[in-house]
């Protein structure tokens, strides 16, 4: 039987706010263990929490951007659980009145464009981090407040490789909104993952697995990719399937069982009674959508229609916000009017320059102006586009012009006329063969001489002027 | 009469006449707590050996006058223990809002806070950790509660004045008992911040003082918008003693006939309908009201208090402060550390509340009472519509003995019928001596208004008190 995989993802999103969620500490994740804290943060009896403006905003922005219903009315509620991590012992979320609803993310999947639905977009504070040593565990209070925005996606992916691009795609779009580092690695993004199998054109979902613990797009590729594997087999067996939340083991390569369905935790969400419910007031929500900056797709489409890119080139270069704006500095620097060759150079040598230093365009470092310069003499012919390719990697490297580079290069093409002639008359002299083969009509003898004349120019001549010196001196005769 | 029996404004005046010295009144006071407070044990851990130096400020409009407070109201460096062994030597490192109103009007702290019920579960004061109160009108009878320290320790005159909290009735229903005036001030009016929570949307804290003039004094320096609390209402402060001395002609009260049951004391009865005569002799109209939902005060009261206190109190865990039970693993920590740190009534109120807020028993619970709290508050909102206050009796009983009600939690829980419903719908409310029973016990009369409109509770009870001698009657201890 063929079975159709249904996966939906839950991110969580630590915001880049100055101070924490409910209190008034600065975030700073460098600081010594313990000392960006306050009585509230560390839910100190008596203390109370006043919620983040800075942080409701940002969470707005983003909700907007995934084109989501703001709520009216929005409220936090307590979810109640014992952790060391968590200092109250309950966590300040946000339950059945989350601040936004009802949006979408259009990912690119398969060179297809595909709709994931975005059920919910709240508000919540992180908890903190317990570092464990061989006799005893120790809490880290820092991280503890710090405003985190949880994700809810619908569950409308259908492969590993969706979640994979809907993750990324989600990362692109927050990057634009600037706030958050959006660094999994870092745990700035976090990501748990519901995955189900169902038989090929079911209406029901089948059971589900909740799986945690993965700490990279990757993992939840690749966590995603072994579930699907392991629920095949089993349906396929004819076993039945558990609901159970399962850990991905990055290492092993392998899901492993944490709990199962009996052993669901009962969170006892209520209405948080310290923060009352609150109205979003409409005019803020105007002014932030009004403010929202030019999102990926847009400016996808915009490139494509001012400057002529094809969608695959434009696609590249809105990867990220940074690397976008300096390509379209670039390009609105270029002062000729076929834009495609500079924008031929971005993703093209440039953008091999970066993969090959592991670097966003912007990040290397380049003037705009040195670019323009070296992509000049390339045009007007003066170098080879193989010289400039070279010359491009010493720009980035030594941070020297163009122009002194090629000099010291002494890579300037010969396509003074007087110069070359001399060259040409002595090649046609020693390779008659060549002549007469060219003479009778094998246009391949031509190429063959252009080569020679190259070799005694060391490289410098420039071959278009040099065939046809060639042709004309030959034709004439 | 000596200094410690004196009220506060008798006292101030003194001070600014310099007919006494604040040195003059410490002594008094200690004085006093030296020679009753082996038999009242209205402090929480009161030692005669060690009477700590208060370092009063000589200015200000207290002139460094203490203020008793309450073991659940933050004081920096001070103990704050809830009078819970869960709390064991807990002093936090930040005061109260109240308390630094207090101390920037010139205010000292008492430096032994008010014995109270373990984290204000209780109507006697018996469930302290430290021990039990006694009432210093007959030893042999409890003070009230949840506040009762703090309402004996001014009855006793080992206090000028206190601070109390109350969540549903904890400052009333002890004023009641002691003979003394406390007033529960509209929800929002006090800040929160730095009084341990009980219950979040019900706490609020007030003064428990000898007159009703203090009380006016008092509520007007700890009012007031805090932006450390999102629940406090940002509206301007009235000058309460611009109600005191004012003619109640004509005002209109309305008596509540659910109020005038059976299980109501025969005494009490007669003793407060006397005080309605007195109140129309003084040309207040009064007539019957009905505020049909009261009945079912009690248990909305009981499902809302227990499920928010059940969250509130998760945070005594062991692991931050406070007290920690030895054990190996962090659960048998968690266990132990709160099967040792809670009393009995702190462990059934958090059961209770867990189990209102669990899953499966949310709606039947918790959401059904906030939909009864809705309608007991459009009981109080319609009589307002037509009438200036609602009076009834502070408690069905006087001051009962020891230990009577300690094996019947739920008789326990009646105690406090008559003022819970002011705390569900966030009015405020005032008791006020207005009697004694042939035993010789205080009777309290209660007065409600509207919300933030304590001027008129304060108008009615000044009025009420200048016009009898209720309030200068001592207890022989």
């Amino acid at each position: 039987m063929k079975y159709q995989t249904v996966i939906g993802l839950e991110v969580h999103l630590q915001l880049n706010t100055k101070t924490k969620a409910f209190c008034g500490c600065a975030i700073d994740f460098g600081k010594t263990p313990n000392s960006g804290v306050c009585p509230v943060c560390l839910g100190f009896p008596g203390t109370l929490p006043v919620y983040n403006k800075e942080a409701l905003n940002s969470a707005i922005k983003l909700a907007l951007a995934f084109s989501c219903e703001i709520q009216e009315h929005t409220k936090f509620d307590r979810k109640n659980y014992f952790y060391p991590d968590l200092p109250k012992n309950y966590q300040i979320s946000q339950f059945d009145l989350p601040l936004s609803r009802n949006g979408y993310l259009d990912i690119a999947s398969g060179g297809k464009t595909k709709r994931i639905g975005i059920t919910r977009v709240h508000l919540e504070e992180d908890a903190g981090k317990l570092i464990h040593e061989t006799s005893s565990s120790l809490v880290d209070f820092n991280r503890t407040g710090v405003p985190l925005l949880e994700i809810v996606s619908e569950p409308d992916l259908s492969s590993p490789q969706e979640a994979f691009d809907y993750l990324t795609s989600l990362k692109n779009i927050i990057g634009y909104l600037d706030v958050s580092d959006c660094d999994m690695e870092k745990g700035s993004l976090r990501c748990d993952a519901n995955i189900s199998l169902r038989p090929e054109g079911a209406k029901e979902l089948g059971v589900k697995t909740e799986l945690k613990n993965m700490n990279s797009f990757k993992g939840v590729k690749d966590a995603l990719a072994f579930e699907v594997s392991r629920q095949t087999e089993l349906l396929e067996a004819g076993q039945p399937m558990t609901q159970e939340t399962r850990l991905w083991d990055a290492e092993k390569s392998e899901t492993v069982s944490m709990r199962s369905k009996e052993g669901a935790k009962d969170y006892r969400y209520f209405p948080d009674p310290d923060l009352t419910v609150f109205i979003i007031d409409r005019e803020m929500v105007s002014r932030i959508k009004t403010q929202l900056p030019e999102l990926p797709r847009e400016k996808m489409q915009r490139f494509m229609r001012d400057y002529g890119l094809s969608e695959y080139d434009a696609k590249i270069l809105v990867n990220s916000k940074k690397d976008a704006q300096f390509a379209e500095d670039c390009i609105q620097k270029y002062p000729e009017k076929d834009k495609k060759i500079m924008v031929n150079w971005l993703i093209g040598p440039l953008l091999s320059e970066a993969n090959a230093r592991k670097l966003n365009l912007y990040e290397l470092n380049i003037d705009k102006e040195e670019l323009i310069n070296l992509i000049g003499f390339v045009e007007n012919q003066s170098i080879s586009h193989l010289s400039a390719k070279l010359v491009l990697t010493q720009m980035i490297d030594s941070q020297k012009p163009a122009v002194l580079l090629i000099k010291e290069n002494n890579m300037l093409q010969i396509s003074d006329t007087t110069a070359l002639e001399e060259i040409i008359a002595g090649v046609i002299l020693e390779n008659e063969k060549s002549v007469s083969s060219f003479k009778a009509g094998k246009t391949n003898a031509l190429m063959f001489l252009v080569g020679q004349v190259m070799k005694k120019s060391a490289g410098k001549a420039n071959p278009k002027v040099v065939g046809e010196l060639i042709k004309r001196r030959l034709t004439d005769a | 009469m000596v200094l410690n029996q004196f009220t506060a404004h008798e006292l101030l005046d003194k001070l600014k006449n310099s007919q006494a010295t604040l040195k003059d009144i410490l002594d008094s006071i200690y004085a006093r707590i030296q020679e009753v407070e082996p038999k009242v044990k209205a402090y929480a851990r009161y030692k005669s050996v060690d009477r700590p130096r208060l370092n009063p400020q000589s200015n200000g409009l207290f002139f460094g006058l203490p203020v008793t407070v309450k073991d659940n109201i933050c004081t920096e460096g001070l103990n704050t223990e809830c009078c819970s062994k869960i709390l064991t030597n807990f002093r936090p490192p930040y005061d109260a809002t109240v308390i630094n109103k207090l101390k920037a009007a010139g205010s000292s702290i008492f430096p032994f806070k008010a014995n109270m019920d373990e984290f204000a579960f209780g109507s006697s004061t018996e469930n302290s950790y430290f021990g039990t109160t006694h009432n210093p009108w007959n030893l042999e009878c409890v003070p009230g509660g949840s506040s009762g320290g703090s309402a004996a320790a001014v009855a006793g005159d080992e206090a000028i004045w206190a601070l109390g909290s109350d969540t549903g009735g904890s400052i009333r229903q002890p004023a009641s008992f002691c003979g003394v005036v406390g007033l529960k001030p509209t929800y929002g009016r006090v800040s929160r911040f730095g009084l341990i929570a009980f219950a979040s949307s019900l706490d609020q804290i007030g003064p428990i003082t000898k007159d009703v003039e203090d009380a006016a004094i008092l509520t007007r320096i700890i009012s007031g918008y805090d932006p450390n609390d999102s629940t406090s209402a940002n509206k301007d402060i009235p000058d309460y003693t611009d109600s005191l001395g004012k003619d109640i002609r004509g005002l209109k009260i309305g008596i509540p006939r659910e109020y005038f049951i059976e299980g109501m004391d025969a005494q009490v009865k007669s003793v407060i309908e006397e005080a309605i005569n007195k109140l129309k002799s003084l040309g207040a109209v009064a007539n019957q009201v009905t505020l049909p939902h009261t009945q079912y005060a009690v248990p909305v009261y009981y499902i809302i208090a227990t499920a928010e206190a059940s969250s509130n109190l998760a945070r005594f865990d062991g692991v931050q402060y406070g007290y920690r039970a030895k054990s190996d693993s962090l659960i048998d920590m968690y266990k132990k550390t709160r099967a040792e740190g809670f009393g009995e009534e702190a462990k059934r109120r958090i059961i209770l509340g867990t189990f209102a807020l669990s899953h499966g028993y949310y709606d039947a619970y918790y959401l059904r009472a906030l939909k009864v709290r809705t309608l007991i508050k459009n009981d109080f909102d319609a009589v307002f519509k037509n009438f200036d206050c609602i009076i009834t009796p502070t408690s069905p009983t006087p001051a009962f003995k020891i230990g009577e009600r300690t094996q019947d939690p739920l008789k326990m829980y009646l105690s406090d019928i008559y003022t819970i419903s002011v705390n569900l719908a966030g009015i405020p409310a005032i008791s006020l001596p207005c009697g004694f029973t042939k035993n010789g016990l205080p009777v309290g009369l209660q007065i409600m208004a509207k919300p933030f409109n304590e001027e008129m509770l304060f108008k009615i009870a000044h009025a009420f008190e200048q016009n009898t001698e209720w309030h200068k009657i001592k207890p022989r201890l």
